[in-house]
């Protein structure tokens, strides 16, 4: 499902960005071009975010903004290196050129996207603190945790969480702190503890993944509280804006791609849809029909503001809209993404 | 006594039964008395206990054809979650239809290592070994090799220099003006080229496709950290533990200074260090790729370990050899490679060997500035919810594979010790 989505999603925003093809990009997004492919750093083996299959190939959610980023600039979305990053690396690899976008998981804070030379470029997964309870226990609701026994790691911004969580809601817990993952995840299926607490995501995953056998997957629940934010964004160098914008609409027109259901798959029926919302995003409504570049295919033309500024405007006037029919012979995956290196309308 | 048999003819008597044969050794040696009788019953029955369990678990009741790891699930051991993931834990991220590349490059450097493990080898054929099978190793992995102008040069420079130092006294003079030849070819090459006379020009050798080292992954890369890691720290590591014993006070400072720098801190930190501060001091946009980086941590960190073994050895001849070598009117390389070096490093093949091994384990601490060797690579395999819950197995194998090459390398330095000490044997 998701492969579909970032093939459509790539060729939605390449079309969106026409920008892509422009002689005066940025020195990030002409270091990209001249290379012939995106280099993105990824965490180190988490499920479902970024993990090397049986073949060695890179998937999941992370991976997939890279694809599509890759996607955006080159009609491919084949065109990534993906360079495995650890936490303490990340931010150095990109800051030092190593990688031109990080998908390591990274928790989208004031400081970090001040202080360190990066910019965060959206959000693709709101995590949070959230507790994982056996459905045995009969809770459910964090609020009737009162007198349990948790199991946390230690000298974790998650211990410090829980103590305030239950503090504010004056409710007592006894602690139960573990270091390491498999231990803690041990000590929860043994009983040792009534409640998991760490990042949902993570929780999501023990709870797919670590089970032991006799018990399933129904026989644990993660309670709906989430109690604290931890939004996690795509991580580029602070000062190449049309690169940060590839990779932010990139991520956005997956996101709007997925709302809609359009796939790579259903593409064409899609055209043919009379919904607004998806004429709107692939650019076969009228109102879009006289726009050039695929900004205003993405947003009203009216209120667009490429289309607004000059160079837009002349954008819109000179250049013909993309053919649909003529960029899906070229690129076999992605389905029917436009690319249009030669013409360059924004400056 | 008119019946009794010639003296010649008497045969001895056999030995009572139970004193001979397997049944003799083991009166012998497992029941000689009460206590060991009892010892040895108990612990053939706590070995018989375990090993019985462990084969139930990992041949009887094992699930070898799994499609998935939830049918593996409640039996023995999940061996179909290996037979899943065994190309991965071995060859990593390399893309999947050339892993024949990654496969025959560690069958060279495998063939390359044991060749050079003997001794009939260890003259001018060693560097041919070398030289072929890391060529051919890297070619294999890049899929690409450019050498520029400058590096060949450089060979030729330095290959002049060493010849010259080494061979100064001992080489007719046709080989002594090849070797000076080299030098000033290298050298003149060399300014030309700084100087920008000599075009950026370099050999092409592009069979293949590339592969970058990020793609690089599991044994090769195990094996070219450690091979290339301890071939680089020998040199370097004879070289430093020679500075530690120079008269020279300067020379002695920095090596033993880098000594002791190196020994006290973790290989952890260097390697952070070498990926994490590295970059930050170097000129926008330029990169050193993060595996030759860590191949360099590791040779400075071998190296500063080794130096301290070579010392040993080194401290342990006696004056009289340097006095009696320095008698025979030999100069420093001389006296150091044909008196010191030969006796030095016999005594510390044990010792030489066990710093081996451990760095050809500690080479999995690459994992923490992702890079994935061997036993990273098998600990992706686990993080897969597919056949998550199994990393029983998943450690066995790895530890099955590691096994192999740390006991051929202690079985190597038991022949080698062996070998090398027929002549002080009495």
């Amino acid at each position: 499902m998701r492969n579909r989505i970032v093939a459509a999603a790539a060729g939605i925003v390449a079309a969106l960005i026409g920008a892509a093809g422009t002689a005066h990009a940025g020195k990030d997004l002409d270091a990209v071009r001249a290379r012939g492919a995106l280099n993105c750093g990824v965490g180190i083996g988490t499920a479902g975010f970024m993990l090397a299959d049986s073949q060695g190939k890179w998937k999941g959610l992370s991976v997939d903004v890279c694809r599509a980023v890759a996607a955006t600039i080159f009609g491919d979305s084949e065109k990534v290196r993906y360079v495995p990053l650890t936490s303490q690396q990340r931010f150095t690899a990109v800051q030092s050129s190593e990688v031109d976008i990080v998908m390591g998981n990274a928790t989208y804070t004031l400081t970090r996207d001040t202080a360190l030379g990066l910019d965060f470029t959206g959000i693709y997964y709101y995590d949070g603190q959230g507790f994982l309870v056996p459905k045995k226990l009969g809770v459910k609701s964090a609020r009737e945790l009162s007198g349990a026994t948790v199991c946390v790691a230690p000298g974790t911004t998650t211990e410090l969480n829980l103590a305030d969580y239950f503090r504010a809601n004056k409710m007592t817990f006894k602690p139960v702190v573990i270091e390491k993952v498999d231990e803690i995840r041990s000590a929860f299926f043994s009983g040792r503890c009534d409640v998991y607490t760490t990042d949902a995501s993570s929780l999501a995953a023990t709870r797919a993944a670590n089970v032991p056998p006799p018990q399933t997957i129904d026989d644990y629940v993660i309670l709906p509280e989430i109690i604290s934010k931890e939004p996690l964004g795509p991580v580029v160098r602070h000062g190449d804006n049309q690169f940060a914008d590839i990779v932010r609409w990139a991520l956005y027109a997956m996101v709007e791609a997925e709302e809609h259901g359009i796939t790579s798959k259903n593409v064409d029926e899609m055209l043919k849809s009379d919904n607004p919302g998806i004429k709107r995003i692939l650019g076969g409504s009228v109102t879009t029909a006289r726009a050039s570049t695929a900004t205003s295919a993405w947003d009203r033309p009216s209120r667009s503001p490429a289309a607004r500024t000059r160079c837009g405007r002349r954008a819109a006037s000179n250049t013909p809209r993309p053919s649909v029919d003529a960029g899906r012979s070229r690129l076999g995956m992605a389905g029917f993404v436009p690319l249009r290196r030669g013409n360059s309308h924004i400056h | 006594m008119t019946d009794a048999m010639p003296v010649g003819d008497r045969k001895p008597l056999a030995p009572p039964v139970d004193e001979t044969g397997p049944l003799g050794w083991a009166r012998k040696n497992l029941f000689s008395s009460w206590g060991n009788g009892i010892t040895t019953i108990v612990l053939i029955a706590a070995v018989v206990w375990v090993l019985s369990w462990f084969l139930e678990w990992a041949l009887f009741t094992a699930n070898f054809t799994a499609s998935t790891g939830a049918e593996c699930r409640g039996g023995g051991a999940c061996w179909a979650l290996i037979r899943e993931k065994f190309r991965y834990i071995f060859f990593g991220s390399f893309p999947y239809e050339q892993h024949w590349r990654p496969l025959f490059a560690v069958i060279t450097m495998l063939a390359m290592l044991v060749l050079s493990a003997d001794r009939r080898m260890w003259n001018w054929r060693l560097l041919v070994i070398w030289g072929v099978g890391s060529f051919v190793t890297f070619l294999l992995m890049f899929g690409q090799i450019h050498i520029p102008l400058s590096l060949i040069l450089f060979v030729a420079l330095a290959g002049g220099g060493i010849g010259l130092t080494l061979r100064s006294a001992l080489a007719a003079p046709s080989e002594r003006m090849a070797y000076y030849a080299l030098v000033a070819i290298g050298a003149a090459g060399l300014v030309l080229r700084f100087a920008g006379v000599l075009p950026s020009w370099s050999i092409a050798i592009a069979p293949l496709s590339y592969v970058e080292t990020s793609l690089w992954g599991g044994l090769p890369v195990t094996l070219i950290l450690a091979t290339y890691g301890l071939a680089f720290a020998f040199p370097y590591g004879v070289l430093l533990a020679l500075g530690r014993r120079s008269n020279l006070p300067l020379i002695k400072g920095l090596c033993v200074g880098f000594i002791e720098l190196i020994r006290g801190v973790p290989l952890i930190s260097l390697l952070i260090m070498a990926s994490v501060m590295l970059p930050l001091f170097l000129p926008s946009g330029t990169t050193i790729d993060k595996f030759l980086r860590a191949q360099v941590a590791v040779i400075l960190f071998a190296g500063a370990y080794i130096a301290e073994v070579i010392r040993g050895g080194l401290q342990s001849l006696p004056k009289g050899q340097f006095e009696a070598a320095d008698a025979m009117g030999l100069n420093y390389p001389q006296k150091t490679l044909l008196i010191i070096l030969p006796q030095a490093l016999r005594v510390v093949i044990p010792p030489l060997i066990n710093t081996f091994i451990g760095f050809f384990k500690d080479t999995s601490l690459v994992l923490i500035i992702g890079i994935f060797d061997f036993l990273n690579t098998a600990n992706q395999a686990l993080v897969d919810p597919n056949w998550a819950g199994f990393p029983g197995e998943v450690y066995l194998f790895a530890a099955f594979v590691y096994f192999i090459f740390c006991f051929s390398m202690s079985r190597y330095s038991k022949y080698l010790e062996v070998e090398l000490n027929k002549g002080t044997r009495r």
